[in-house]
Formats: C-alpha cells, sequence, structure tokens
C-alpha cells in the first residue's frame, strides 16, 4: 500500500538554529503513528512544518507529499483547501486553541462552508450532528455558546468535530491531552481511537508520554533533539528497544507494580540546538556511548520489520516492563 | 518548642473546611464553594502522603491549609503536636521555616534578578541561620546535594533549564532544614526524563535530610514512586486512603478504580473504566456522595446520603456506601 | 447588569466629584482672584468688595457648599470677568473645539489603526520598520513643538495657509493635522503590538489549521480580538476631544475650550475653569462608561462573568 503522507529529509531551523535535523517518515491509509520525545525535540514543528503553519522566519527545505504530490512551499491557496480539508490538526490547550470571540458553532461552521460547501441550516445541522458525534452533551444549545463557557475537555472534543468537519483522512493530534485531567484524557483517547475506526482516518499522535501513545497507536516514531532515532510497532518498542534514549524514556517511566526503586532517569540534559554536538546528539548523555559516536551522526539502520534505529550501538535491549 | 512524643505525628489535620464565595454570571447569587470539605489527615516524620486528584478537587488549597497560608473556615491543623501560630505573627514566621513549599513552575518561584546562590542562601539571611562562613558552606553543600555543580551558584534562572531551576528551588527550601515540604505538582511541568530525576532526587533528599513530604500530584505513578501512603481526593473530601501499592492494584473507590484505569501504560487491553462527564464543579456539588453522577456503580442511597470515610478491616480508608461489601467492590 | 452599571455609575459620579473638588481646593489655595482680576493697585475697600460679591470672604467649605447646592439646580457660577454665565461662556467655545478634534481624531484612526495593523502583519519588514520610526517620531514631538514647525514650514516659508487664526477651514489645518499626528503614531503603536499579541494566539493557528485563508484570518479572527484592547485608548481619544486641544488652540491661537481655560486659569476666574473642569470630567467619564460597555459587546468573556468573584480559587 502506498504512503498517504510522506515526509523525506524534512528539515527546519528558526533564524539559522536548527529545530528539525532531517525527518523521513510515512504515514499509510488509517494508520496510527505516535510521536514521541521531549519538549523541543521537533514533534510538533515537524507538522507544523508540514502544513506551512510556522511563521515566516522559519526556513523550511525538504519534502512532504501528499499522495505523491508535492504539498511543501505549496501555493497558499492549495495549502488551504488541504488544512482542515485532507489533513486536519488539534492541539494541546483547547481553551486557547478556540477563538473566545466567537460562538463555537460558527466556528465549527466556518470549515464546514470551507471545506464542504454548507452554509446556513445545512452547516449548522452538521455542526450538531459533529458535536453528537464527538459526545457533547446537548449539543444545538452548545452550538450557541463560547469556548470560555465549556470545560477543558468539551472544549477538546469541539476541536475535534470542528477537525472532522472536512472529513479529513489523517488528523494530527498534537499533546491533545496534556491539558486535560486524567480522566477526560482517558476520554478523549477513547473517542480518537473509536472515531478513526469508524472514519477509517490515519492518526498521527504527538505526545511526551509513552504511555499515551501506547495507549493509542499502532506504531511509534522517538523523537530526540531535531531526528526520529527509533521507530517500530508499539509492542516491539517496549519489548526491545534498541536505541538508548528509548530505552531510558520507558525507564522513566514510574512502574505501577514492583518494588520501588530509583528510576533509570536519564541523566544530564537536551543539547543546546546552537551547539549540537557533531556527532550523535544524544552521545553525551549515553550509557553505552564509544568515541565512533562522537564523530558522525548515525544512519539508521534497519533492526526488525518495521523497526529502525539510529544508533551506532542499536541492539535488542533487554525488556524493561515484561 | 515542646518536645513531643515519638508517637505524635509531625503534622496532623483534622476536618479542615476552606470555603469560598463565588458569584455566577451578573444576576447570579453568590454561592458558597466548598473547596476543601472536612479533610482530615497525618504525616510522620521523615514519610511522604501523596494527594491525589483532578483540577478543582482542593488537593492544593488543602496544601495551603497546612502550611498555614491559607486559614481554614473550620477544623485544625498540629505541627508537631502544637496548634498552627495565627498567620503573620512571630511564631508564625519562625514556624515557616521548618516547613517549606515547591511549586509546579520553578521559574515562577525563583526571582529572575537574583542568582541561584543568592537565593538557596536567602532563607538562612532571613532567618538569621548560622554566621556568614556557615551559610557560604551550606549553600554548597545543598547545591551538592541536589545535584546542581558549586559553579552554578553564580547563574541566574533562565540560565538553567527546568530540571536544575527546580533542583534550585528544592535546594532553597531544605536551607532552614525543614520538616516538612509540601511539593504541589513539582515535576508536572517537567519533561519524562527530567520528571524522573526530580523524583529520585526527592527520595535521596528525603533519606538525606528527614525531611516529611506532602506530595500532591494528578499523576498517581509519580506518587506511588515517592510516596508512603497516597489519599486520593474527590471534590473536597479524601475518597480513599492506603499504602500506594494496595489502592493501585486494588483500588477500593469507584474513582480511585477509574484513576488508575486511566493511567496510561503498555499492553492494557480495552478494560479502561471511562468516567461520564466532567470534573465537577465545586459550585454545583451534587447530594449525597460528589462522585455519583460520575460513578459506575452509584445506586439510590449514593444519591442521597454522603458516605464517611471509614476503615475497611484491612485498614483501608473508604468513603463509598459500597465498598465496605467486597462482593459488590469487586463487580464493579 | 444592573448591579453592574449601577456601581459603575456611582464611580462616574465619585470621580467627577473628586476633580470638581480638586480644582476648587487649588484654585482658590493658589492666588486671590480679586487682586488679580481688580489689579494690584485697587484701592483695598474695592477689593473688599469685590470679595462680598462673589462670596470670596466666606470660609471655604461654606462656598465649597454653596458652589455644590448650585450646581445641583444647574447654575454653575459666573465670569467673574465679564459676569455672563459660566456655561454659556464654555458651550460657546465647544464647536470651535471640536471642528478641531473630530477632524484630528479622524485622521487618528484612519492613519493609526490601519498603520498599526499593517505593522504588525509584516513584523520585523522595512514596512514595519518605517512605520515605527515614524510613529516614534510622531509621538516624542511635543505637539507646541510640531505646530510651531508646521507653522515654520507652511505658513512662514511656502505662505500656503495661514498661522493662526478661525477664519476659514484653511485656517483648521495646520491645528488638525498637529492634533493628529501624535494620537496616530500612539494608536499605530498600540494597534500594532495588540495585534502581534493576538497572531501569537493558539486560536489563530487553529484557525489557519482549518484551512482558513490568511485575509480571513486576519478580518474573522485577529481583528475582533484585538480591536479589545483597542478599544481603551480609542475611548481615551473620545474622552479628551473637548480638553485635548489646549496647547494646539494655544499655539494657532484658535479661539476653543482649550484657549478659554488657559486665560480662565490666568485670571483665576474660578467659575469658568471649573465649568470646563467640570465638562472634562463628565466627557471623560462618560466615553470610559461606553468603553466598558463595548467590552462587553466584543469580548463574551466579559458579558458572562461581569461581576464574578475571580475564579480558580478552588484549585
Amino acid at each position: 500500500m502506498t504512503a498517504l503522507v510522506t515526509l523525506r529529509d524534512l528539515a527546519v531551523s528558526f533564524d539559522g538554529t536548527p529545530a528539525l535535523r532531517g525527518i523521513d517518515l510515512a504515514i499509510a491509509r488509517g494508520e496510527a503513528l505516535g510521536m514521541v520525545g521531549e519538549s523541543g525535540c521537533g514533534k510538533s514543528v515537524t507538522w507544523l512544518a508540514a502544513l506551512g503553519l510556522l511563521p515566516g522566519k522559519a526556513r523550511v527545505t525538504g519534502s512532504v507529499t501528499l499522495d505523491r504530490a508535492e504539498i511543501l512551499h505549496a501555493k497558499p491557496a492549495v495549502l488551504d483547501r488541504l488544512r482542515g480539508g485532507r489533513i486536519a490538526m488539534i492541539f494541546q490547550d483547547p481553551a486557547s486553541s478556540l477563538n473566545p470571540v466567537h460562538r463555537l458553532g460558527k466556528q465549527v461552521c466556518e470549515a464546514l462552508r470551507l471545506h464542504r460547501g454548507l452554509t446556513g441550516a445545512a452547516a449548522r445541522a452538521e455542526a450538531k450532528r459533529l458535536f453528537d458525534l464527538v459526545g457533547i452533551p446537548d449539543a444545538a444549545r452548545r452550538l450557541d455558546a463560547f469556548p470560555h463557557e465549556l470545560s477543558g475537555g468539551q472544549n477538546q472534543r469541539v476541536m475535534i468535530a470542528m477537525a472532522l468537519a472536512g472529513e479529513p483522512e489523517l488528523l494530527i493530534a498534537d499533546e491533545p491531552t496534556t491539558a486535560l485531567d486524567v480522566t477526560i484524557q482517558a476520554q478523549i483517547l477513547d473517542l480518537l481511537a473509536r472515531l478513526r475506526r469508524e472514519m477509517n482516518m490515519a492518526l498521527v499522535l504527538i505526545s511526551h508520554d509513552l504511555g499515551v501513545v501506547a495507549d493509542a497507536c499502532d506504531r511509534v516514531a522517538v523523537m530526540y533533539a531535531g531526528r526520529i532515532v527509533e521507530e517500530a510497532p508499539i509492542a516491539r518498542i517496549f519489548a526491545e528497544p534498541a536505541h538508548p534514549y528509548t530505552h531510558g524514556l520507558i525507564g522513566a517511566l514510574p512502574p505501577i507494580d514492583g518494588p520501588r526503586r530509583p528510576l533509570a532517569a536519564i541523566p544530564g540534559q537536551v543539547p543546546d540546538p546552537r551547539a549540537m554536538p557533531k556527532g550523535c546528539a544524544f552521545a553525551p548523555r549515553c550509557p553505552r556511548r564509544i568515541d565512533a559516536c562522537e564523530v558522525a551522526i548515525p544512519e539508521s539502520r534497519v533492526m526488525a520489520a518495521e523497526h529502525r534505529a539510529a544508533c551506532l550501538r542499536a541492539e535488542a535491549f533487554e525488556a524493561v516492563h515484561a | 518548642m515542646r518536645t513531643s512524643p515519638i508517637t505524635t505525628p509531625l503534622l496532623e489535620a483534622q476536618n479542615l473546611m476552606r470555603r469560598y464565595w463565588m458569584r455566577r454570571g451578573a444576576f447570579g447569587k453568590a454561592t458558597e464553594v466548598r473547596a476543601v470539605d472536612g479533610v482530615s489527615l497525618s504525616l510522620e516524620r521523615g514519610k511522604t502522603l501523596g494527594l491525589v486528584g483532578e483540577s478543582g478537587c482542593g488537593k492544593s488549597t488543602t496544601g495551603r491549609l497546612v502550611l498555614g497560608l491559607e486559614t481554614p473556615d473550620a477544623g485544625t491543623v498540629a505541627f508537631q503536636g502544637a496548634p498552627m501560630p495565627a498567620p503573620g505573627t512571630a511564631p508564625w514566621r519562625a514556624q515557616r521555616a521548618r516547613m517549606q513549599m515547591v511549586f509546579q513552575d520553578p521559574l515562577g518561584a525563583l526571582d529572575r534578578r537574583l542568582t541561584i546562590g543568592v537565593q538557596v542562601r536567602e532563607p538562612l539571611d532571613i532567618h538569621g541561620i548560622g554566621d556568614a562562613a556557615a551559610r557560604e558552606k551550606r549553600v554548597l553543600h545543598l547545591l551538592h546535594a541536589t545535584g546542581l555543580r558549586p559553579e552554578q551558584a553564580e547563574r541566574y534562572p533562565h540560565e538553567l533549564s527546568g530540571g536544575q531551576r527546580q533542583r534550585a528551588v528544592l535546594a532553597r527550601a531544605l536551607a532552614t532544614d525543614p520538616a516538612l515540604l509540601v511539593c504541589d505538582e513539582p515535576i508536572s511541568a517537567l519533561d519524562v526524563s527530567i520528571q524522573a530525576q526530580v523524583m529520585n532526587l526527592l527520595v535521596k533528599l528525603q533519606r538525606e535530610f528527614g525531611t516529611a513530604i506532602l506530595f500532591i500530584s494528578h499523576d498517581l505513578r509519580a506518587v506511588r514512586q515517592v510516596s508512603h501512603r497516597v489519599a486520593v481526593m474527590y471534590l473536597g473530601r479524601i475518597v480513599e486512603e492506603g499504602e500506594p501499592d494496595d489502592v493501585l492494584h486494588s483500588p477500593a473507590h469507584p474513582y480511585s478504580q477509574a484513576l488508575v484505569s486511566a493511567i496510561p501504560h503498555p499492553g492494557r487491553g480495552g478494560q479502561r473504566i471511562l468516567l461520564q462527564g466532567d470534573p465537577p464543579n465545586p459550585a454545583d456539588r451534587p447530594s449525597g456522595c460528589a462522585f455519583h453522577p460520575r460513578c459506575p456503580v452509584a445506586f439510590a442511597r449514593c444519591s442521597q446520603e454522603s458516605p464517611a470515610l471509614t476503615a475497611r478491616p484491612d485498614g483501608r480508608l473508604v468513603a463509598c456506601h459500597l465498598a465496605h461489601e467486597p462482593a459488590i467492590a469487586r463487580a464493579a | 447588569m444592573l448591579r453592574f452599571f449601577g456601581f459603575r455609575l456611582l464611580r462616574a459620579a465619585i470621580t467627577i466629584v473628586m476633580v470638581v473638588t480638586f480644582a476648587f481646593v487649588v484654585l482658590r489655595l493658589s492666588g486671590d482672584p480679586a487682586l488679580l482680576i481688580m489689579s494690584v493697585d485697587a484701592p483695598p475697600e474695592a477689593v473688599a468688595a469685590f470679595r462680598t460679591a462673589w462670596g470670596l470672604d466666606e470660609p471655604l467649605w461654606v462656598q465649597y457648599f454653596k458652589y455644590f447646592s448650585a450646581i445641583f439646580e444647574g447654575d454653575l457660577g459666573r465670569s467673574m470677568r465679564d459676569g455672563r454665565p459660566a456655561l454659556t461662556l464654555v458651550l460657546e467655545r465647544v464647536p470651535a473645539t471640536l471642528a478641531l478634534t473630530i477632524p484630528a481624531l479622524l485622521i487618528k484612526l484612519c492613519i493609526g489603526i490601519p498603520a498599526g495593523i499593517t505593522a504588525a502583519l509584516h513584523r520585523n519588514s522595512l514596512l514595519d520598520r518605517l512605520v515605527m520610526a515614524l510613529a516614534v517620531a510622531g509621538f516624542t514631538i511635543p505637539s507646541f513643538v510640531l505646530g510651531l514647525l508646521l507653522v515654520l514650514l507652511f505658513a512662514v516659508q511656502l505662505g500656503w495657509l495661514p498661522s493662526g487664526g478661525q477664519e476659514s477651514w484653511r485656517h483648521a489645518i495646520l491645528p488638525v493635522i498637529t492634533l493628529g499626528v501624535g494620537g496616530a503614531a500612539v494608536l499605530a503603536r498600540f494597534t500594532r503590538s495588540a495585534m502581534l499579541e493576538v497572531l501569537g494566539q493558539p486560536y489563530i493557528r487553529t484557525a489557519s489549521a482549518k484551512g482558513v485563508p490568511w485575509r480571513a484570518v486576519v478580518w474573522g479572527h485577529a481583528l475582533p480580538n484585538a480591536a479589545i484592547p483597542t478599544v481603551t485608548i480609542v475611548g481615551f481619544m473620545v474622552g479628551s476631544l473637548i480638553a485635548g486641544a489646549v496647547v494646539v488652540e494655544s499655539v494657532f491661537s484658535w479661539p476653543g475650550v482649550g484657549r478659554l481655560l488657559v486665560v480662565a486659569v490666568a485670571n483665576r476666574d474660578l467659575a469658568v475653569v471649573q465649568c470646563i473642569l467640570l465638562l472634562v470630567a463628565a466627557t471623560m467619564v462618560t466615553s470610559n462608561l461606553v468603553v466598558d460597555l463595548l467590552y462587553g459587546a466584543l469580548d463574551p468573556r466579559l458579558r458572562s462573568g461581569l461581576a464574578s468573584a475571580p475564579k480558580g480559587a478552588a484549585a
């Protein structure tokens, strides 16, 4: 099956400081891919760059194709049809991601008008259907509410309804549950999984939490300092993480059973993007570092079927969590 | 200071209440919001109590009440066996040196214009502890204990990473050798790998300094990692309290069950308990058990009668009409 | 709602009373109107008679009380210079002032707001820098300096326009420009920063992400939000329609309220000064009330929480 979206050597820099240093990634139709990494690793920038949503000072290079058609640096009219149409995006903080001065219904109807040509009563009826679909109680009345009148979880449902308005083939969810309470996070993840099944939509779930991604995705890409360091099916990444950073991320999650001992925290911190190490960006924090790691950036290597890792010393680590 | 017998807990809060008045809408009448509604807790010397719950459950307010930063409308707080002095008085200020608070946002907690060294030293200056040489030595010791390098004393907050700032905040909090540390979501603003560092550090510092910790968090995993006991709060009340492993592995209250099942982790099937609705609004408190509108096992009595927090035979404290009947609780 | 406006009205009334009281006290403590109006070498009996006639020999608090009770009967006192009612005297001058300040306000709005928006949309471009450089120049030059410069250039050097007086519309051009430039500069800077603030908000990114064309993002999503803070400063400008031209009227010898104020202060013509200040305070307070109303119309968050206690108390 050909990929729906393919990123090739996508790189971004702001005022000469690299934020994304060459990403290769393919999303298949209907699949759920998790992108995991710490703040500043470039997981959000990747998709903002791909959709042309970064501010003008960002320098974006590489290639992004949707069904083999190049969309990076496409004309504004082309991008506007695409964004919210074939590819939709939702964000971390639902309360500030909705326009505070417009009614929710108006904001959803705007997307319906742009992508499905619906106006007036037809748009409103469809907006109500979408509100029902994402589980907003009392949908008809909520259409006339303002964002500040709803809770964070309800606003995120509105964001999802708005994203569904264009019947997208791919939904990018950028930390959709980070700002929400634990029980609401569970509701939203459940909703996303159900919608993906029902609408046969591909999902990219960006999160700092491996646990969240594990719950909702088939496959995961682990990012560190602007690169993908490992890519594998979910089960495999927990069973046999190949990159020491992935290994560290898993070890940093507090276990929910077993004896309590100090967590295997990754020492040190993320390198300054203005002063990247010459070789592997993780080398300064890596317990398995050898001299060769500091010479050149390691190429991504195939570890097993659908499992790649960019590490000279990549070999199957033992399972961290049985 | 009175020497208290070993059996007295370091901190004992009885039936704390905190109300606010809130007006909703321009025409609205002021309604009473019970942020904390009868919370009792006790904390042993050198131990950690984890306080877990969602936003608006009153966990932060509870933290401020036990520190004396807010005065309860009812209930008492006893610290080392003695009641809390009135806020603003000299004994209260002296007490402040023995209890410290650590917040979520370390950048907001630090003064941008002062170096880390000056800020760690500040509590020593304020409370007049030791001479200049002793203070310098203490600062170096604190930096070392929290994993900061001596030369980072000369740095300003913005020159440090988030994790290092939280280390600096901890160093400052520990300067006066407090008996109690209240940590309000101390790791939730940090990255995963840094969260692990700070959790390890908290455990290490507790061993080294013998500090008791009230660890407030929404994250049950983190609470288990650092706590000796855990109390689950819902809408201003503690609904369950017990050993962390017990609560995590066999949660007794339906709310704890939902919280535990919401913990994302790999390899869990689809057996998650999904709660309906939003976290409740403290200004619009349901009748009876506050959890009953979202509770998957609620029955008639739950909407009329508020369950008391009582001990089960195994010592677990639970506030649920059903939890004391094991058969039904398990069926949930 | 009623409670909200009751509160605002009460506050407005208190503001006006305070302004009037302050003016009353300061004016009476800062010089003797009798001596100023009667000339220094007037016979003492005449000065005393003048004081008695105007009630200046009574204790300050009695004068204050009388003044206030008169206000409630619509009597704002008489000018000590020509004995005409102060209110009539002041109202006569209002049209002349408005003839300057209203066109100046239009200039401020029509230049300042578009310039600020343009600068924000082309942040850090040459255009942005140019607009901001002009704006800095525009509000750092005091209006009397700008006025004199304009007179030197257009009246003295080029002889295109008259330097002062009120004979024709051509006389109004220089003072209107002088008045408008500073305000336009302030408004441009203010609009720019309000716009930049809004453009950085997540909901702008959301609008782009759902495929809204950029022009529509700016008009439909950014401007309605940026208008909220801008309304404050425009409200202030509307509020100073009457009092805002004191300096410029003096420079261009324009017979408006501002000039009347300067003359009345110099002569300690108490009733006239107080009348002007009352009028100025009333316009300012009224425009503030209108701004509050507009806030409600522009920002739904304020509409539903007009009088609510701070939220998030129970964290």
